[in-house]
């Protein structure tokens, strides 16, 4: 758990981040309370459906967010800089050197009229003022890293003469290039086939543990937080309602969206196979419009009177393990 | 890419033709086959002969030699009025399209001022107040063309600005300018190599329809616009005159389409693969 280790200063953490959407009919929240530490080495995990607030999080990280988007509350800091503080200049330092990107769409995230190798010797001149030749070799050396296949060759590509594995590899190949402290990864193998998917998280797992980098993972497979997290969040409507080390989660799950959305999620586990796959019923409420108390008690089996009337807090159930649900006894 | 330029006909043709136009312009005065404002009125109104390639005009004047000088008034007044519109109007559509709000507000209200005049009005009003001459018509042109460039690229850049790969690059610590040029800009190179070729076509047109009313380049410089226009009052009885003068016009503005069209797909990665799949996707695989 990355709170018990306070001797190792955090790569990346986050506390008490608000963002909000102004819209027609006023601001609402799409982010609230959001707060974690990532360490060098460490994987956290963000997990929730489509619409949860994962992916804005994700990018509010180096306040990427779009232009409707605005970050209310919280703190942001990176090796120690606020992030949120930080005049403009000093935030595009930041941004490639320290917190490396990997983005859902490998095709539409690289610019398509710049080889890949360019792309990458972009970077490197931005940030390490490394140009020429150097750059060169170094841009096939990071393409090698990724285990592009015959690099020096690809490095002449075009992003659309590529296929969606190594347009991925070459994005890591970017975001790695300054062998930033933090990486966050927005649903990285979404877009890929599954056996790219598989190849394409070890890649990252391994780089990870190689360069000693914070990896932030943003997904909503259950697969994927099992196979290459340390801490997982799972988040529900802009909201952490659970957060455990990953293998507390898989043997315990505590909220009860969480346990709904294992038991939408198929297993290939012996005795599984039996159990019929179950869907949570209703939808996930629009964030202008969510239900007073908790967010989930519109869909949630469990739900009593006052989960309609009262928000519940995030609160420590287990040791080290986080949730936010009135019916859950601590034990 | 030599190969891909030869395999794509409109190119090969609008390059070829471009280049013959431009090398008669360049080497007018070794070419010509008469000094340009010598007249020889017994010889007045010539078809085409072994002395005179084209014929003459009503003052006996070798038609050849007035059309190969009057190529480079037309190209040199094309090409100064086209790239400096381009440049003026694609810096304009740039940053209105990727700042946005208030700076694109100003600058497209300043931009619908100009282009609620008539293209060729304005020009006209502007080369009556400043006077005739090349570099007066080109300014004009300028005045007309930049807005062109301004609503195409804007509008690319507004599609443009909200790719994943613009906030890919922010995400590595690109500066405005930096997304501008180096993210954005090489993606509208497209629109604006038409439009610019486009433009070529039309700035020569326009500069000889300006001649052809008597506010371009005045005589007895030997303009295409203005021979054109002469050649309109002997029409019935001697319609070489004007024929020449608009081939010259007509040639030369189809050069440059074919070119852009050509020098769209060649210039365009993605084109390119859909148009010469062989080629690249050997060097591809």
């Amino acid at each position: 758990m990355t709170q018990a280790s306070p001797q190792r200063a955090p790569a990346l953490s986050v506390t008490g981040l608000d963002v909000v959407i102004d819209g027609d009919g006023g601001s609402f929240p799409v982010v609230r309370d959001m707060a974690f530490a990532v360490a060098r080495g460490e994987t956290l995990a963000i997990v929730g459906e489509s619409g949860c607030g994962k992916s804005m999080t994700a990018l509010s990280l180096l306040r990427l967010q779009p232009p409707a988007a605005r970050i209310v509350r919280g703190a942001i800091a990176v090796e120690g800089a606020d992030v949120l503080a930080l005049p403009r200049p000093a935030l595009e330092d930041i941004r490639g050197e320290r917190i490396g990107m990997i983005f859902q769409e490998p095709l539409t995230a690289l610019n398509p009229v710049m080889t890949v190798g360019d792309q990458i010797v972009e970077v490197l001149q931005r940030h390490l003022s490394l140009g020429g030749a150097a750059a060169q070799a170094r841009a096939v050396e990071l393409l090698s890293l990724v285990r592009m296949p015959d690099p020096a060759a690809k490095a002449r590509l075009y992003p659309h003469q590529m296929s969606g594995g190594m347009r991925q590899r070459a994005m890591i190949a970017i975001a790695l290039a300054c062998d930033p402290a933090v990486l966050v990864a927005d649903e990285p193998t979404t877009a890929l086939d599954v056996t790219i998917q598989a190849q394409i998280l070890g890649l990252i797992r391994d780089l990870q543990r190689r360069l000693g980098t914070a990896l932030v993972l943003i997904t909503h497979d259950l697969g994927v937080v099992a196979e290459m997290a340390d801490t997982v969040i799972v988040m529900y409507a802009g909201r952490r309602v659970e957060v455990a080390p990953v293998m507390a989660l898989f043997d315990e799950p505590l909220h009860p969206y969480t346990r709904a959305l294992m038991k939408a999620a198929p297993s290939l586990e012996a005795g599984a196979a039996k159990a019929a796959l179950t869907e949570i019923g209703g939808t996930v409420p629009p964030l202008w419009d969510l239900p007073r108390g908790c967010a989930f008690s519109n869909r949630c089996s469990l739900a009593t009177e006052r989960c309609r009337r009262e928000e519940p807090p995030l609160e420590a159930k287990r040791a080290g393990h986080l949730a936010a649900c009135w019916e859950v006894a601590d034990g | 890419m030599l190969k891909r330029a030869l395999a794509h006909p409109s190119l090969f043709v609008g390059g070829v033709l471009t280049t013959l136009i431009v090398c008669a312009a360049v080497f007018a005065p070794w070419l010509a086959t008469h000094p340009v404002e010598q007249m020889a009125m017994r010889e007045r109104f010539a078809m085409p002969s072994a002395a005179h390639w084209l014929g003459t005009d009503n003052f006996g004047r070798d038609l050849w030699t007035r059309i190969i000088f009057g190529a480079r008034i037309s190209l040199s007044i094309a090409l100064i009025s086209v790239s400096a519109a381009a440049a003026i109007g694609s810096a304009i559509g740039l940053v209105a399209g990727y700042f946005g709000g208030w700076i694109d507000l100003v600058l497209m209200r300043v931009t619908d001022v100009f282009l609620g005049f008539p293209a060729l009005i304005l020009a006209l009003a502007i080369v009556a107040v400043m006077g005739p001459g090349v570099l007066n018509v080109s300014i004009a042109l300028i005045i007309v063309f930049w807005t062109e460039y301004a609503r195409v690229v804007r509008s690319a850049t507004l599609v443009l600005r909200e790719q994943a790969y613009v906030t890919a690059a922010r995400a590595l610590g690109a500066s405005h300018f930096r997304i501008i040029t180096k993210e954005i800009l090489p993606n509208t190179v497209g629109p604006i190599i038409v439009l610019t070729t486009l433009g070529l076509g039309t700035a020569i047109l326009s500069e000889s329809a300006l001649s052809f009313l008597g506010f371009g380049v005045p005589p007895p410089q030997p303009t295409w616009g203005w021979t054109l226009a002469y050649g309109t009052r002997f029409i019935r009885s001697e319609p070489w005159l004007s024929i020449v003068a608009g081939m010259a016009i007509m040639l030369t503005v189809l050069a440059f389409n074919l070119l852009g069209d050509g020098l769209r797909d060649l210039l365009d990665p993605r084109q390119l693969s859909r148009a010469g799949r062989s080629t690249s996707s050997q060097k591809g695989s």
